[in-house]
């Protein structure tokens, strides 16, 4: 008896229409005069804050600021210039992050058409940081701001030395904004299971 | 039985108030799906280039899972492949029982529901604690989702706040979205934390990479496959695209057609397991190879479940998903579910006025309502009409071979309905009438006005 697997591809086989040609991608793609202005209003608009900050001071008077605000008691931070109070050292296991009220991480780009920002596990092994934390910033570099999803499927395409974002095996995300439902009578509620702010600071 | 889906939501109408703020509840997130799409000049390619993709991901279905296969176990996951249900069901649970699993936490999939995983996994002694907030409110009811993408929206919040309060303790008389809500974080929480494996969908799958995408706004997916060691992802063979760089398309298009929003607020990559975890993906058949090799219905396969053409639907909008009887409800559903069983689901292509605002709201381009029309012929050819509106068909098919009968028809009803009392033209004879006036007989026929003004001229 042939497996689930031959029997599948054996009926996708015989059942395949005739071929059509893939695409390519190129488009007229919006493009903003102002990329970082373009994901503040995106993001502000989707009940998440942004600010691009200079320098080690200014950075750390930011975080301090979120910690204030959030009155976070533990705080996760990798981050060198504002270093939290939880060693990231000492997690090793997804649950020993459940009591963390702020998490400060990096993202590696932000998308300006819809206030994404693209996070990875490569530098934080525990992926688990950027869910179950009651707060999330996010630092990311000013000048790594992308228009589209397009350009930045081609950054992560070229990104490792052009060997790619997904040769290895590892977990990235999109994060837009704090963690939301709109459920019960499409009622929008912000702090679903995520985070539930959600701050970009751009660094410049 | 023609008439299940008419009488289903005949129903859902009853309750007037309650049908019509489903119809506005529904038509403001079509409102907002229409300002995402013109806030974006080329909404229109897009579109094109989404259904192209899928096209070209259709016809070469088999080499690119295979393609999809080999990528992903070099990245450390193990794929399953399954030719129905049964079969989804039994993988599931074995990888489950392999690891003494008693507790899951599950965020929406489509396909696990058309695969009634759940109730299999309790009858096997395994909790399984659906997540997304709509989704957990139905189970906790123990009913199915109304739509795919808001399962609860057919539930007020007064009902919401009752069930919390009998399951969750929650303040008695409490209908505050955001108290509900919190309570609902809170309980789930410890849900999170306690499970022992994770179970999520697939809403893209990457031929080039071997890895997947997951979409939610509540963030219930990472929680659910990021705590525990165990995540099994259920696929479906259609989920599949070629590239990553094809995400740029359908990323840009899922949410906007969605739920009006920009992006959902995770679109989680995953490659592999994580560091001492194990990722499993069980690629699911069940029918989907049959309706590829269907001329007519398969390019229904490049659905991305986004849910806009039960948003657009007249008929949805104002019968609820629950009406369908299916896990895929709308226009959509009315094409799937006959594919799957005909005689079963004889009576959803009529669920329908063929206005096409489906077809015009469909990101991938589906000619959802064409497909429609189609299979009302199917159902006719297969013999598998109701009865009811068998002999309807048949007599007016007779009535329009005769001019002369129909002549005489015509004459016989105006004058029939002038002067024939109410009793006697609003029966059940009239579905039509039901809920409607029919219009003022006119005093002739349009042949014999048409004869009169434009006599040889």
């Amino acid at each position: 008896m042939k497996s689930s697997r031959d029997q599948v591809l054996a009926d996708l086989r015989t059942n395949a229409p005739p071929p059509t040609p893939l695409p390519e991608l190129a488009g007229d793609w919006i493009a903003y005069d102002d990329p970082l202005a373009q994901f503040t209003a995106v993001l502000e608009g989707i009940g998440g804050r942004v600010r691009v900050v200079h320098g080690d001071e200014e950075l750390r008077a930011a975080v301090a600021e979120v910690q204030q605000q959030v009155a976070a008691a533990n705080t996760l931070s990798v981050a060198p210039a504002a270093p939290g109070n939880v060693d990231p050292a000492s997690l090793s296991d997804p649950h020993d992050l459940a009591d963390i009220d702020l998490a400060v991480l990096t993202g590696d780009f932000a998308v300006a058409e819809n206030g994404a920002v693209w996070v990875t596990d490569r530098q934080l092994p525990l992926r688990i940081a950027y869910f179950i934390c009651q707060h999330l910033v996010l630092i990311v570099p000013a000048a790594a701001v992308v228009p589209t999803m397009h350009a930045a499927y081609d950054r992560l395409a070229a990104m490792h030395d052009g060997e790619g974002e997904f040769a290895t095996p590892a977990f990235g995300c999109f994060v837009s904004g704090p963690s939301k439902t709109a459920d019960i009578e499409q009622s929008l509620v912000i702090g679903a299971h995520g985070a539930r702010s959600l701050t970009v600071l751009f660094t410049g | 039985m023609s008439s299940a889906h008419a009488a289903a939501a005949a129903e859902f109408v009853a309750n007037d108030e309650r049908a019509h703020w489903h119809d506005q509840a529904l038509w403001f997130v079509r409102s907002k799906r229409d300002k995402q799409a013109h806030s974006l000049p080329e909404w229109e390619r897009l579109r094109e280039l989404a259904s192209a993709i899928k096209l070209h991901t259709m016809s070469h279905l088999p080499a690119l899972l295979e393609q999809f296969e080999a990528n992903a176990t070099r990245l450390g996951a193990k794929v399953h492949w399954a030719r129905d249900a049964a079969e989804h069901n039994a993988i599931v649970h074995g990888i489950l029982a392999e690891h003494d699993v008693r507790r899951v936490c599950k965020s929406k999939s489509m396909l696990t529901e058309e695969c009634h995983l759940n109730p299999y996994l309790e009858r096997h002694g395994i909790e399984v604690t659906d997540t997304d907030l709509g989704e957990w409110i139905v189970q906790l009811r123990e009913e199915p989702p109304s739509h795919i993408v808001l399962p609860a929206i057919h539930i007020k919040k007064e009902e919401v706040g009752e069930l919390f309060h009998r399951k969750l303790g929650t303040d008695a008389g409490a209908t505050d979205p955001k108290y509900l809500t919190e309570s609902a974080r809170q309980k789930l929480r410890e849900k999170f934390l306690a499970a022992d494996a994770g179970i999520t969908g697939v809403n893209f799958g990457m031929a080039d990479t071997g890895g997947f995408v997951v979409c939610t706004n509540e963030g219930n997916a990472d929680l659910g496959a990021s705590l525990p060691r165990l995540h099994i992802a259920s696929m479906g063979i259609e989920k599949l695209i070629p590239r990553a760089a094809d995400l740029g398309v359908f990323l840009r298009l899922l949410a906007r057609s969605a739920t009006g929003q920009p992006i959902t607020t995770y679109s989680s990559h995953f490659h592999g397991p994580p560091p001492g975890g194990e990722l499993h993906i069980v690629l699911v058949d069940n029918g989907r190879s049959r309706l590829l090799g269907s001329e007519e219905f398969r390019r229904s396969l490049n659905c991305i479940r986004c849910g806009a053409c039960m948003n657009t639907c007249p008929v949805y909008r104002r019968s609820g998903g629950h009406s369908y009887a299916v896990t895929v409800p709308g226009p959509i559903g009315s094409i799937i579910n006959p594919a799957r069983d005909p005689a079963e689901h004889n009576s959803l292509p009529y669920a329908c006025s063929l206005c096409g605002s489906c077809s015009d709201v469909c990101p991938v381009k589906i000619d959802l309502h064409s497909q429609l029309l189609v299979w009302r012929r199917e159902i006719v050819a297969r013999g598998l009409l109701g009865r009811g509106k068998r002999l309807l068909m048949k007599l007016t098919g007779a009535v329009l071979r005769r001019p002369w009968l129909y002549r005489t028809g015509g004459r016989l009803a105006r004058f029939g309905l002038k002067y024939s009392p109410r009793w006697l033209v609003y029966t059940r004879l009239n579905p039509w009438g039901k809920q409607r006036e029919l219009p003022e007989p006119p005093k002739q026929s349009f042949r014999a006005w048409y004869a009169k003004h434009h006599k040889r001229d």
